[in-house]
């Protein structure tokens, strides 16, 4: 049995703790407001942005002159894998899951026998897959010293992407991030980003609008999709930051909670043993009299 | 009002603008273009330039660096990275971009297509400085 001095200090250690982790879950909160806003600012841009390439590849009659980032290399040989993370931790399985998905996509693609490379943005997903896959990291990077990540920031991501691209050092590119459904929930998904992915069915099935081209799709196209990467990218990041704040939301939540409950335990035990040694101390003191 | 189209300007981050207007003019790639309602749907890229939008009657100016445009069913829609409201713009920023393009034009290394788009923006920029 700890004695009621250890007892004292743990139940102190622990509130003290509670005390951190209550204030965390306060910042991610109000953290959680903007990033979430901006998250939803953000789509309108980026879901037009896919609807105008849709328009313009419904149009495209001839497939042989469209753009290489639309069609791809027509290899499946290399994969570029961009891991996108956050650069601070407890935040609960936030950077885990990404990590989860992106390995089981890793080794996959390496069991395969395909070529991988890894572009990691963030710290905390380097952490994780150094172990096993450093070798194939071709560039890190991390936001440690911005506050705010803008536009520029994604398109110099996009930047070397592009730059990979031309000088045909992958055929297929993925993103790796949190899509943000809700506070709670966060899924993490894989998206592929080169070549654009296969329009689905159901936006064939649209009405076909004859557009106007100025100057032709191709040059259109070859103008849009590098911008599009770019959007992609800021999209994961927009979505990152929301998932990030949600989920260190509920991990704080869930870790005062369990404080909590452990200072009522020490607090029980604390004052079991207290009533236990005035006991023994009465007791002491009755059987000396009795004695006498 | 029959003659008014909708009318968005979107940044990766937020609207910038987003009303019924009666006529907006874009620096398109090719040359300028003003779109009135019932335009012939389009999809075309822009150059650096000013945009402007004539809200019945109230006109408002906006610089752009480059953009998409799509006009479709009376909807016209701007996809840029860059906007800024001309009046919110001061003169030292505009000088400071200018110094920075014009830097970048003596670079003998650009393509056309670049060289293009720079004298563009110098041009734009003078004009506003």
């Amino acid at each position: 049995m700890p004695s009621l001095d250890d007892l004292k200090k743990r139940i102190k250690s622990v509130k003290s703790t509670q005390k951190i982790t209550k204030a965390m879950k306060m910042v991610a909160a109000a953290k959680l407001k903007k990033a979430q806003e901006n998250a939803e600012k953000g789509r309108p841009f980026s879901d037009k942005m896919q609807n105008i390439i849709l328009n313009l590849t419904l149009a495209m009659k001839d497939d042989t002159s469209a753009p290489k980032l639309l069609t791809g290399t027509g290899n499946d040989k290399t994969y570029l894998c961009v891991l996108l993370t956050a650069d601070r931790g407890l935040c609960g399985g936030f950077n885990t899951n990404i990590c989860k998905l992106a390995k089981k996509h890793f080794r996959q693609i390496l069991n395969d026998g395909k070529n991988l490379k890894i572009i990691s943005v963030g710290s905390k997903g380097y952490d994780q897959i150094k172990k096993e896959f450093s070798k194939y990291v071709i560039e890190k990077r991390d936001f440690k010293n911005i506050k705010n990540i803008t536009f520029d920031d994604a398109q110099n991501i996009g930047k070397i992407i592009l730059e990979l691209f031309e000088n045909n050092q992958f055929d297929k590119c993925f993103l790796f991030f949190n899509n943000f459904k809700n506070v709670i929930t966060q899924v993490p998904k894989a998206q592929q980003i080169i070549p654009a992915q296969e329009i689905d069915n159901q936006s064939k099935d649209q009405n076909k609008t004859n557009y106007d081209f100025e100057p032709d799709e191709d040059e259109i196209l070859e103008d849009l999709l590098p911008k599009n990467i770019s959007t992609q990218i800021f999209k994961a990041f927009l979505e990152n930051a929301a998932s990030e704040q949600g989920s260190r939301m509920t991990a704080m939540d869930n870790a005062t909670r369990n404080a909590g409950d452990l200072v009522e335990k020490l607090t029980i035990n604390y004052n079991r043993s207290r009533q236990a040694a005035i006991t023994k101390e009465l007791i002491e003191i009755i059987s000396g009299a009795e004695s006498l | 009002m029959a003659e008014n189209f909708k009318f968005e300007l979107v940044k990766p981050d937020q609207f910038v603008f987003s009303s019924e207007v009666s006529s907006v003019k874009i620096p398109c790639y090719e040359g300028e273009m003003t779109i009135l309602r019932d335009h012939i749907s389009l999809i075309t890229f822009l150059r650096p330039g000013i945009v402007e939008i004539d809200k019945q009657g109230n006109l408002e100016k906006y610089y752009i660096e480059e953009g998409t445009v799509e006009f479709n069913n009376n909807n016209l829609l701007v996809l840029t990275s860059t906007a800024e409201k001309l009046v919110e713009l001061d003169k030292n920023k505009i000088n400071q971009i200018l110094a920075d393009t014009e830097k970048k034009l003596n670079d003998d290394q650009i393509s056309d297509k670049e060289k293009y788009f720079l004298t563009y923006k110098a041009s734009t920029l003078k004009q506003l400085s």
